[in-house]
């Protein structure tokens, strides 16, 4: 039977009140939001805090909303509400195909995209996402506010730059014209934890060039979360199968997996080449497929 | 500390340490044992319950994290002796065999009802995806699904087992 240590239990009434109670409770005392990774942690007891600050009653940071070439989604958005937005699939098509891939239905009925992204777990889904979409985030405490961008979020593995006074509140994916992306992953069982993934996001020219790129992978141990030496040989260049190949030899050589029961370090070093192909391929179809549409 | 949810319409307090999980709560507290305890490790889905509607798994839900919730359980399905259509869906197509997923997947069924009633295979087989049955009666459990889309509660097919052209006919009761 797992169970949690002792602990004792503060439910937030706002933003302001939450970060009174860290303040109040100091350094053993963890925000919980889903609790679909602390609790499992607290079960195993890998993780002990003394206090638990549950923020679930915090609907106002609940949201998804563009303003001007931003969209932004509240901290406690909830993978569900991710997968069966719209307008996020509209405009980063890379969410919905990670958000399909991420646990099962349950989970995501609880789990939400600040908790994914503060947990840090180098297979976790989204923290690619969010590498691959340049995104930004802001972090209250008790100053005030600042933000930072992705590659600053994570120190290393289960580790943030959110400090223990603050509160990751708000990702900000920045909107860009003729731009798509794609998102896709290897994993042993349906739910499961990558064995290797890929997502990009791709910007073309007037001249149907690749004007800029972000490509980033999952669980193999990649430097800062991109692919920038593929990133770099690819941009400014027309798109095509040599192209895409020359993008996934180079993710694959400057990977760093780790063979475990998931797949052998070859493996998983395959699977960057070949993923980092085929987001590349999706995203050109999609960008390709909208600008299509719209003339 | 001092819980108080609703459970299946009716509104309980109890007094409960915060680290106990929702599933301990409705079992060990309440006594509903419908909701079955499982892997403990939120992969199985053996303890889905509903929180406002929402299929959750109640072994990664504290009690205190539900308190001022509405809970449904599987004690919860029937209303005023008449089964759910789901469990009558559950008893017509074979949807159990040892029994231990069942209320989980009952109450995730009702929940995608709610939400569209008229879901396809994939649908149903998504919604379920999330809950593990070990006997591998999937097929079955989808065919008890469809049979409850196909016989939504108000209808005669769901309050009555055996199926006669009459019945089927029958006024739909007030």
């Amino acid at each position: 039977m797992q169970i949690p240590a002792a602990f004792e239990y503060a439910r937030a009434e706002s933003l302001d009140h939450a970060l009174q109670l860290l303040a109040e409770h100091g350094e053993e005392a963890r925000v919980i939001a889903g609790g679909h990774s602390l609790l499992p942690m607290m079960k195993l007891r890998l993780a002990n805090p003394e206090w638990l600050i549950d923020i679930n009653d915090l609907a106002d940071l609940d949201y998804i909303t563009e303003e001007g070439d931003t969209l932004r989604i509240g901290a406690l958005t909830r993978h569900v509400s991710l997968l069966e937005s719209d307008a996020v699939a509209g405009l980063f098509p890379l969410v919905r195909d990670a958000e399909k891939t991420i646990a099962d239905p349950l989970v995501r009925n609880r789990g939400t995209i600040g908790g994914s992204l503060c947990q840090a777990d180098p297979a976790e889904d989204l923290s690619t996402v969010c590498h691959v979409l340049r995104t930004e985030l802001v972090i209250r405490g008790p100053n005030g506010e600042r933000t930072v961008p992705m590659r600053e979020l994570h120190r290393g593995p289960y580790e943030t730059s959110v400090e223990q006074n603050e509160i990751l509140t708000e990702i900000r994916w920045p909107i860009r014209p003729r731009s798509s992306s794609a998102y896709t992953k290897v994993e042993r069982r349906v739910g499961d934890w990558a064995t290797t993934a890929a997502g990009a996001c791709l910007t073309m020219g007037d001249a149907g060039q690749i004007e800029d790129v972000v490509i980033g992978l999952t669980a193999v141990g990649l430097d800062g979360g991109t692919a920038t030496r593929a990133e770099d040989a690819i941009r400014g260049q027309q798109p095509g199968e040599e192209l895409y190949a020359e993008a996934g030899r180079l993710a694959a050589e400057d990977c760093n997996p780790v063979g475990d029961q998931r797949g052998t370090e070859a493996y998983k070093r395959h699977l960057a080449d070949e993923l980092t192909q085929r987001v590349l391929r999706k995203a050109v179809e999609r960008v390709n497929s909208t600008t299509a549409a719209r003339s | 500390m001092k819980i108080t949810m609703t459970v299946n319409g009716d509104s309980v307090t109890s007094e409960a340490e915060p680290r106990v999980l929702l599933v301990h709560f409705l079992r060990d507290v309440l006594g509903l044992t419908g909701t079955h305890w499982g892997c403990d490790t939120s992969n199985c889905g053996l303890c889905a319950v509903l929180m406002d509607g929402v299929p959750v798994k109640s072994c990664t839900v504290l009690a205190a994290m539900a308190s001022g919730h509405e809970i449904r359980t599987v004690e919860g399905l029937a209303t005023g002796g008449t089964l759910d259509p789901v469990q009558q869906g559950f008893m017509e197509e074979h949807g159990l065999q040892c029994g231990f997923c069942t209320p989980g997947m009952m109450l995730t069924a009702r929940a995608l009802l709610d939400k569209n009633p008229d879901p396809d295979e994939d649908t149903i087989r998504e919604a379920i995806s999330g809950q593990i049955c070990r006997c591998t009666g999937y097929a079955t459990i989808v065919r008890s699904i469809k049979w409850a889309a196909a016989h939504p509660a108000g209808s005669s097919q769901a309050e009555t087992p055996a199926e006669t052209p009459a019945e089927e006919t029958a006024e739909v009761p007030a």
